[in-house]
């Protein structure tokens, strides 16, 4: 069985306090797809998303992740999605193997699944050599690359990106969306958050998000039609600059 | 199951590779059992005894003579007159004054009787309180003597005077190390669990790893065990360590059986780290867990009858004692190492303390909340 859309939203909402951090957005992700989710600092971006993941309960509205309600089978979601957080999340002071070992077990996964899995993504990132350094002592454009590898070591269909490339030099975030090509095209359904404009424009659909409702949304191309320009950058400081709260 | 056992290889490797942990783990045992026994001591010694002699007889040099010879005076000097003295104690240089009047002598052998007057500085409670009792004793021998010398052939008519002999029971030379290393180690114990356990969830809310965890599907028990058992074996080898030290360095050897001591610390450790996981689930910086713990520890050991007698607190205070651990782990450890308590003799501690596990790990998972 396929699910056309693996995430959907429907009015979903989060209210602390008076305070409405995401008010009643509605899109719907399909499989295989990258959809970028922007929008300024505090507009609501992560909040969303860690509802979605199930570490923050939604005030209201509806939602599913791989057909899962977020409501009540959270830890099924768990089971099915990657998810990489805006801070760097690895165990420090274990080697990059440990890693993979902790994580690939408490997903479940076999002694030899979690070999053969680790040797494989050892051998995509050309990190064979550093594979008993302890992660503290990479550079972070490898220990980005290793955590999103991390969140995808068991094999999730979707997986949720919180920022991932903050604070990384070009070529690593080139080298960085080339692995999320890569998984998108093997049928991983990406829920990116960014800041980078560039970036937006390797998405398949772009969402915008302004005071915690979705402002736009829809291919870049469409996007940079509908406000009749060239840049994504347009696009974006155009719709932020509505914005009426601030952090 | 699968689970918990990545969880423990992860924990462990984190010890091991943490050298801090290992310090606190080794070092701090050693030293808080080698230290502190020595220093934490009821018996007075060094008391400052000034000494205001207006009589200047032979009777007034025997005694000053004979408080110098007991060894727990040291008598800074001769004083003329009472302000001299004085101004020593406002100096906290002097205890005790004693001042002797002048025809202390005369009258005491015409007259039958003399005064003297005490005056103890009580700025240290305890020092002053013993001092004054030793000085008090002292006399009293003093005097005790100089009748016998001057009634040199027993009549009717004299003084019976009755003597105590005193014995004591289950640490026959009243040794305070005997007393005092059980209940260090009891304190030391719940440093350690509670301390690290406490920072330990509290590092990864810090460092941000918790999220991650909680984005997985692990169960929340999982993870509280996990987090549990490597605590719950590093406390079983502090208490080795300690009992180790005891044994080598001051010779306690438990009258009972150490099995009881291992049984009683393995549920004690229980609720001591479900302490900390609590304190943990609610700090949300190692500063906080740190202060939090700081301040459950500071009531717990002093409410915990290690350096005061809990019989002589206030009733409130000995309510409050039934809320805490400690107490019954040190009643325990003095039982079992003192007196050979037997597992049976401390089932009614045991109990109590396995209710504070119980509840205090329940109540950790259920305020672990994966989802905010």
């Amino acid at each position: 069985m396929e699910h056309k859309y693996t995430i959907t939203a429907d009015q979903l909402t989060k209210q602390f306090g008076d305070f409405i951090a995401v008010d009643h957005i509605s899109f719907a992700v399909q499989q295989g797809e990258i959809f970028g989710f922007l929008g300024a600092n505090g507009a609501g971006k992560t909040t969303a998303m860690r509802m979605l993941c199930g570490l923050s309960l939604p005030s209201s509205g509806k939602a599913t992740v791989a057909g899962y309600d977020v409501f009540t089978q959270t830890e099924q979601i768990k089971q099915s999605i990657g998810y990489m957080s805006q801070k760097f999340s690895l165990y420090e002071d274990l080697t990059v193997t440990e890693n993979m070992r902790f994580y690939g077990g408490i997903y479940g996964m076999r002694i030899a699944a979690i070999k053969d899995r680790a040797k494989e993504i050892l051998a995509q990132l050309h990190l064979q050599g550093e594979k008993d350094t302890l992660v503290k002592s990479l550079p972070l454009g490898w220990k980005q690359k290793l955590a999103f590898s991390v969140a995808m070591f068991h094999r999730p269909g979707i997986v949720f990106l919180d920022e991932p490339t903050g604070g990384v030099d070009p070529i690593t975030r080139r080298e960085f969306w080339e692995m999320i090509y890569a998984a998108a095209a093997a049928g991983t359904t990406i829920f990116v958050t960014t800041h980078y404009m560039d970036e937006a424009e390797y998405c398949n659909r772009v969402s915008i998000m302004v005071d915690g409702q979705i402002a736009a949304m829809d291919t870049p191309a469409g996007l940079k039609k509908q406000f009749a320009t060239d840049s994504m950058e347009t696009v974006f400081l155009q719709l932020a600059r509505k914005a009426v709260r601030t952090e | 199951m699968r689970t918990i056992r990545f969880i423990l290889e992860k924990e462990f490797r984190q010890v091991f590779r943490d050298p801090a942990i290992l310090r606190m783990m080794f070092i701090m045992p050693i030293i808080q059992l080698v230290i502190l026994p020595l220093t934490a001591n009821y018996e007075v010694k060094n008391v400052q005894l000034a000494i205001v002699d207006h009589d200047k007889s032979t009777y007034t040099r025997q005694l000053i003579q004979k408080a110098a010879a007991t060894g727990y005076f040291i008598i800074p000097g001769s004083f003329e007159a009472y302000a001299d003295a004085m101004e020593l104690v406002e100096h906290d240089k002097a205890d005790i004054i004693l001042e002797i009047p002048a025809g202390f002598e005369r009258s005491l052998v015409k007259e039958d009787q003399a005064q003297v007057f005490m005056a103890v500085n009580a700025i240290n409670g305890a020092k002053a309180n013993i001092g004054a009792a030793y000085l008090n004793q002292l006399i009293r021998e003093f005097n005790q003597d100089i009748r016998l010398r001057w009634i040199q052939i027993p009549r009717s008519g004299m003084q019976p005077t009755i003597q105590t002999e005193q014995r004591f029971w289950f640490n026959m030379h009243m040794n305070y190390q005997q007393f005092m290393v059980p209940g260090i180690l009891v304190i030391l114990l719940t440093m350690v669990g509670a301390f690290l356990s406490a920072l330990n969830i509290v590092k990864e809310k810090e460092v941000g790893t918790i999220e991650q965890i909680n984005v997985t599907p692990i169960k929340k028990h999982h993870f509280i065990l996990g987090k549990l058992i490597p605590f719950w074996l590093m406390g079983l080898i502090v208490l080795t360590l300690g009992l180790t030290i005891a044994r080598l360095v001051y010779g306690i050897v438990p009258a009972g059986n150490i099995a009881v001591i291992y049984a009683f610390s393995a549920v004690y450790l229980l609720a001591v780290l479900g302490l900390g996981l609590l304190v943990s689930t609610f700090a949300q910086t190692q500063q906080q867990a740190m202060l939090i713990s700081f301040f459950l520890m500071m009531v717990f050991i002093l409410l915990g009858g290690l350096y005061t007698s809990i019989d002589s607190m206030p009733d409130w205070a000995q309510w409050l004692t039934k809320f805490n651990p400690v107490t019954y782990f040190i009643e325990v450890m003095r039982m079992v190492v003192l007196k050979g308590s037997r597992l049976q003799d401390i089932l009614p501690q045991l109990g109590k303390v396995a209710v504070f596990a119980v509840v205090l790990n329940a109540w950790a998972i259920f305020s672990y909340r994966k989802r905010a």
